[in-house]
């Protein structure tokens, strides 16, 4: 079995939370923004999962399966919300939705 | 007797309210009736109440007419009370006997002009303004008419309203009363500090008890007090409004000139003598200010053109007169001058007025001349007048009071032989411009034709006026003339007598000056100032002559020294200044206030940006320090 070094374990976890992230920012499409998020969850996830592995206790693995339960959780709900906004504004577009912004000099267009 | 000393200015005052309230229901004939019989039968009243007084005069008191507590608080009472002694009965008497004729004359004056009813209800506030001034027993009483005679003659200089230049006037003369004005009230807050009470009499019981000859408090003030009389009476510094007040109907400015608002001042410094006796100081000041008033105005009197400013500013060099008598402590002498000076200068502004009138508004004297055969009356009268107003000796009553301040300008204690040179230069002036006025308006070519004839309402004023003007000064002749003192024998209850200085100078030898210079003065007029005379049209080309005509430029030096600094300053400050940084905090806080709304675009992408970029700043703080 190959040992790979704590340090490249970070990295590939702190890499999968930058590719989240900025596909997070990047993306306009909120289901691509939803799976963003799932992958920096994981990523985090992961990261519990190396701890739990370097110092031989359960409590990574444990922690990972709550992230897990949560995550899909979540997921249910995101999905259900963009259900509606879909249902709503015929649109997937998340720059679309800026109605909370602050209202400067016209009230209505 | 006390309550009918009370009616003395109720009387004016009540023919003001029902003209005020009811003047344009009335017909002109009852108006008439009214402005003229409130004040004439205060005259009346004056002369009845008077003539009790003399007889009781033995006994020298006076008699105090309380009608009710005006102001009652803690230990300070001011009340509603008129206190007739001498001097409030001669100025009274002045008052609405002069008053009375005054409008009369309006009646005459005034019958084609809209206003009608509203100028008879001026009139009769005014004289009842001018009554409360005399008759107050209190400061507070007296303050009050003060402010009165100051509103009425603003309401009367401004009568024709619709002109502009008229309108200003009036605000001028308002104003520039008003500098005094607020040093006077300053003034009566020191007395009232001092002394807790405003009752004229306690107060100069109080004055000669507690304060001590020259005292700090005392010249302070007596100067603030002087401030107001200076004001009032049209002296130097403030003397610029009186020229400008001829904008106002002819009669108006007799009763201001003669009877009322400028001799308040003479009235207020003779009320308060004990006070600028306290100071020689300030008694020296009233004197200076007399002399150079009278010059001044004199000068000034010598180039104008307006028959009514000529008038105008003898009036202001006739005050200085009695300012310079009061200052050397002649104080009869001044009181004297006045009374003598209301009878010939209100016959001077009503013949002037008439002749202004009946040449339908001609103010400028080179455009009248002649006029001597076609009004005879009016150019007689006026010529009395103008004989008085330059003591032409012996049958003038104007000689015998001038040649008395001159006569105590050379000898009292208090006066300097400067005072005395300034008055006898300034009787040669007056005697010159008088005569200059009559030869130009009176003689000469043929001017125009009088356009209406003087009615009796005119000419009955004029005349009585004349005979005053003429036997006015046979109740006080100088003692080497004649034993007759009935004036300074009257008023020497309440003033001191004048100390005449050791060396004892024949009072004949002064006389005998005053005549030449009188005389001296008439043939200069001839001479020089004639119509014709190469002179005269020479010097009305020169310099001098501008700068006399210009007051001797008081106007453009209070010009560029006050009002347009004051103009500048509002101009800028129509902009509100010190809103400007008031309004830079608020447009500051609104820019910072959208600057970072924007940042709340609603835009999910954006706070999730701001949100890392925080995360990342955060953490690299906390990991580099």
């Amino acid at each position: 079995m190959v040992t790979v070094s704590m340090e490249i374990q970070i990295l590939v976890a702190s890499l999968l939370f930058v590719i989240g992230l900025v596909g997070f920012l990047v993306r306009r499409n909120i289901i691509f923004m939803l799976m963003s998020i799932e992958i920096m969850l994981n990523s985090a996830a992961l990261v519990f999962i190396i701890a739990g592995s370097h110092w031989m206790q359960a409590d990574g693995q444990v922690m990972f399966i709550f992230i897990l339960a949560v995550s899909a959780a979540e997921v249910s709900v995101g999905l259900a919300l963009i259900l509606q906004m879909y249902h709503h504004f015929k649109t997937l577009d998340a720059d679309a939705l800026n109605k909370l912004r602050d209202e400067k000099t016209k009230p209505n267009q | 007797m006390t309550y009918l000393i009370g009616l003395i200015p109720a009387l004016p005052l009540l023919g003001f309210l029902i003209l005020a309230l009811a003047g344009k229901l009335l017909p002109k004939k009852a108006v008439a009736f009214i402005g003229v019989g409130s004040v004439s039968l205060s005259a009346l009243i004056t002369i009845y109440v008077g003539w009790h007084y003399l007889s009781d005069l033995k006994e020298g008191n006076d008699i105090t007419a309380t009608i009710y507590t005006w102001v009652s608080a803690g230990t300070f009472t001011a009340d509603i009370s008129f206190v007739l002694d001498s001097l409030s009965l001669v100025f009274c008497f002045v008052i609405t006997f002069v008053g009375a004729l005054i409008h009369l004359y309006s009646v005459e004056f005034m019958r084609h002009e809209d206003g009608f009813s509203r100028y008879f209800a001026y009139m009769n506030l005014f004289v009842g303004s001018m009554l409360i001034l005399v008759l107050a027993g209190n400061l507070l009483l007296l303050y009050f008419g003060w402010e009165g005679v100051g509103l009425c003659s603003y309401l009367l200089i401004s009568f024709w309203y619709k002109v502009p230049e008229f309108g200003y006037a009036g605000r001028k003369a308002f104003i520039v009363t008003r500098i005094g004005d607020t040093a006077m009230l300053i003034g009566l807050f020191l007395l009232f500090v001092s002394f807790g009470t405003m009752d004229i009499k306690e107060l100069m019981q109080g004055v000669a008890d507690k304060w001590n000859q020259g005292s700090p408090l005392a010249v302070i003030s007596a100067l603030l007090l002087l401030g107001g009389a200076i004001g009032k009476s049209a002296q130097l510094p403030l003397q610029t409004w009186l020229p400008d007040a001829m904008a106002g109907p002819s009669p108006v400015s007799a009763l201001i000139h003669a009877a009322t608002m400028v001799t308040a001042g003479v009235y207020l410094i003779a009320r308060t003598h004990v006070l600028f006796s306290l100071s020689p100081l300030v008694m020296h000041i009233v004197a200076i200010i007399g002399a150079l008033t009278l010059l001044l105005a004199g000068f000034s009197a010598l180039a104008q053109t307006d028959l009514k400013r000529v008038l105008a500013y003898s009036t202001i060099s006739q005050i200085g007169y009695m300012f310079l008598a009061m200052g050397i402590g002649a104080w009869s002498a001044a009181i004297f001058h006045f009374m003598i000076h209301a009878f010939f200068k209100a016959l001077l502004f009503l013949s002037g007025g008439a002749v202004i009138h009946l040449l339908n508004d001609e103010h400028d004297i080179f455009k009248m001349g002649g006029l001597r055969k076609k009004m005879p009356v009016v150019f007689i009268t006026f010529l009395i007048g103008g004989a008085s107003l330059s003591a032409l000796p012996l049958i003038t009553a104007g000689f015998y009071s001038k040649d008395q301040i001159l006569w105590f300008g050379w000898s009292a204690v208090g006066s300097t032989p400067w005072l005395w040179l300034a008055g006898i230069i300034g009787a040669l002036v007056t005697s010159i411009y008088t005569f200059r006025l009559i030869f130009i308006t009176f003689f000469g070519e043929t001017g125009p034709e009088p356009e209406h004839k003087a009615g009796a309402f005119i000419n009955i004023p004029i005349i009585t006026l004349a005979v005053l003007s003429l036997a006015g000064g046979f109740i006080e002749m100088p003692e080497n003339m004649a034993p007759v003192q009935v004036f300074s024998g009257f008023l020497h209850k309440i003033f001191p007598a004048i100390s005449l200085a050791d060396e004892a100078h024949s009072e004949l030898i002064f006389q005998f000056l005053s005549a030449v210079v009188s005389l001296t003065g008439i043939w200069i007029a001839f001479r020089f100032f004639n119509r014709e005379s190469a002179f005269g049209s020479s010097f009305r080309n020169s310099r001098l002559n501008n700068f006399f005509l210009a007051g001797w430029g008081f106007d453009r030096i209070y010009d560029v020294l006050f009002v347009k600094p004051v103009v500048w300053l509002s101009q800028i400050d129509q902009k509100d200044i010190i809103d400007l940084i008031y309004k830079y905090i608020a447009a500051g806080t609104t820019f910072f206030h959208l600057l970072i709304s924007k940042t709340q675009n609603g835009k999910l992408r954006w706070y999730a940006l701001a949100f890392s970029v925080g995360i990342v700043l955060l953490l690299a703080f906390m990991i580099l320090l």
